[in-house]
């Protein structure tokens, strides 16, 4: 079951609980944004950490064959722009600094 | 359950075992409470029944009353039977978790021993700490005595747990005066008690099986929506606690209404009570209808959902009615009871003189004798048109 976007107040359910789980997946919080997260991918060595740090679901494993001093990786971590809030943390905790903040608007 | 005590004839008992004797009697699943001052011996019986193994139940002593309140809704949102009970300062700071309670709508059920709030230190009754948590969106009983307690503590589970109803509900008794005092008080058969009230089964809980968020943000375009939806929900509750009440009389007799009347007929004045003190006032009205005044008592049980139109239809027609709070909400209305039956009347095209007299504060006695006389003012004040907002009695000038 979808909840409806603005339900009157017969509608809503009991003490406002939320029943279904995952439902955070169908709030789109990427329009909080004032930086975003940009990877230079020759840095970038798929480690996994910006993934693990995320607090929100805007990095997700994206399959994408390459190179790196003749080890194959097959993923690399992408964003997700619907949910990324440009916090920052992807960018602080990555260990080869692939991944830097830009303002919006600016290149 | 076999019952701990003798059932269907008196026992001379004090009122705050009562509460835990008959708490038990409901079968409530989960006891959370702070333990030391300003709590009374509810709990503390509570915890020795339990200890000695009459009652299966977790009781968890918290660290304060803010924490006790909380563990009270994560033990009410997994669908558990919930009790805790507290007074004055312990009330204060459970305030904020109050509305999570009610706006969550776990029908937890909380005994408030109505005691004064600092400073100064004051331990004694009166009914400062409840009339603060009138907004909280809870069901809100007043008893004036202990066998009320009792029927009450049974009516509030069934009330709260009604599926159209599930709200948290307090039952309050005055602080000392009644919590500390031993009472003749009957008791229930355990089994037709448990068998009143039913196993309580939510509709909805978390639990793991079925993943649920409880408590989520409302942001602007669902927050007004979520106030109207509690508004409404104690409003008819109204509906369900005079079901509960007319359930309980069948099955155990005694007889409840959101307001009680005394000696009402031709009245031309009248004296409204709340909680304990009532009583007192009824021996004043005896005394001054001997001397011929035209007086009568409106004692109000049921202060949330308020009962407007009954005291509307009550009070309506008197030329003076004079409510005495046990609470002064300072440099405003006066009284907040006196208040709200302003609120009740001020629409009526005729309406009586209201006069807001506050007394009995931080367990100051209040006598028939003081009710007498705070009668005879009021009327001086009805007959001279010059009340005054409010009036706060028995100080010394």
């Amino acid at each position: 079951m979808k909840t409806k976007l603005n339900p009157t107040w017969r509608e809503l359910e009991l003490g406002c609980t939320v029943v279904e789980a995952g439902s955070s997946a169908d709030y789109k919080t990427g329009d909080w944004r004032s930086f975003y997260p940009k990877t230079d991918e020759d840095k970038c060595i798929a480690c996994g950490v910006c993934y693990i740090f995320c607090p929100d679901d805007s990095r997700h494993l994206a399959p994408r064959k390459k190179k790196v001093e003749g080890a194959l990786y097959t993923h690399y971590f992408d964003f997700n722009f619907q949910f990324c809030k440009g916090c920052g943390i992807c960018a602080a905790e990555c260990p080869t600094h692939a991944i830097v903040m830009i303002e919006e608007g600016k290149k | 359950m076999k019952n701990r005590l003798e059932v269907g004839k008196p026992l001379g008992i004090e009122i705050s075992i009562a509460q835990a004797e008959v708490v038990a009697q409901c079968d409530v699943d989960v006891i959370a409470a702070y333990p030391i001052t300003p709590q009374t011996h509810i709990v503390e019986h509570l915890a020795e029944i339990v200890a000695d193994g009459d009652l299966d139940a977790a009781f968890i002593p918290v660290e304060s009353e803010h924490s006790a309140m909380s563990a009270c809704v994560g033990s009410a949102a997994v669908g558990a039977r919930t009790f805790t009970a507290t007074c004055s300062q312990g009330l204060a700071l459970m305030h904020e978790i109050l509305y999570i309670a009610s706006g969550l709508r776990l029908p937890i059920v909380m005994s408030c021993v109505n005691r004064a709030l600092s400073a100064p230190i004051n331990i004694w009754g009166d009914q400062s700490d409840i009339m603060a948590e009138r907004d909280t969106g809870w069901v809100q009983i007043f008893t004036e005595d202990g066998q009320e307690v009792v029927d009450q503590t049974i009516c509030a589970f069934k009330i709260a747990e009604d599926r159209r109803v599930m709200l948290p509900a307090i039952v309050n008794m005055d602080g000392f005066s009644m919590s500390h005092v031993i009472e003749p008080i009957r008791f229930y058969d355990t089994q037709k008690v448990r068998d009143f009230l039913g196993v309580y089964e939510p509709p909805l809980r978390l639990d793991p099986a079925k993943p649920m968020m409880f408590g989520p943000v409302g942001i602007p375009e669902i927050y007004t929506e979520a106030k109207k939806a509690n508004d409404v929900a104690l409003l008819e509750s109204r509906k369900v606690i005079e079901e509960v009440w007319a359930a309980f009389a069948k099955e155990f007799g005694g007889s409840y209404r959101a307001v009680e009347t005394y000696r009402t007929d031709d009245a031309e004045y009248l004296l409204l009570t709340v909680g304990g003190m009532s009583q007192t006032a009824s021996v004043a009205i005896d005394q001054l209808r001997d001397q011929g005044v035209k007086v009568g008592q409106v004692k109000l049980r049921l202060w949330r959902p308020f009962p407007h139109e009954d005291l509307a239809a009550l009070l309506g027609k008197a030329r003076g009615v004079f409510v005495f709070d046990r609470c002064l909400s300072t440099a405003g209305p006066g009284g907040p009871v006196a208040s709200e039956v302003k609120t009740s009347l001020y629409n009526l095209r005729e309406r009586p003189t209201v006069v807001s007299f506050i007394g009995g504060l931080g367990g100051r006695d209040v006598t028939v004798q003081n009710f007498a006389d705070l009668v005879q003012k009021g009327i001086g004040y009805v007959a001279s048109g010059e009340a005054p907002i409010y009036e706060i009695v028995g100080v010394r000038e």
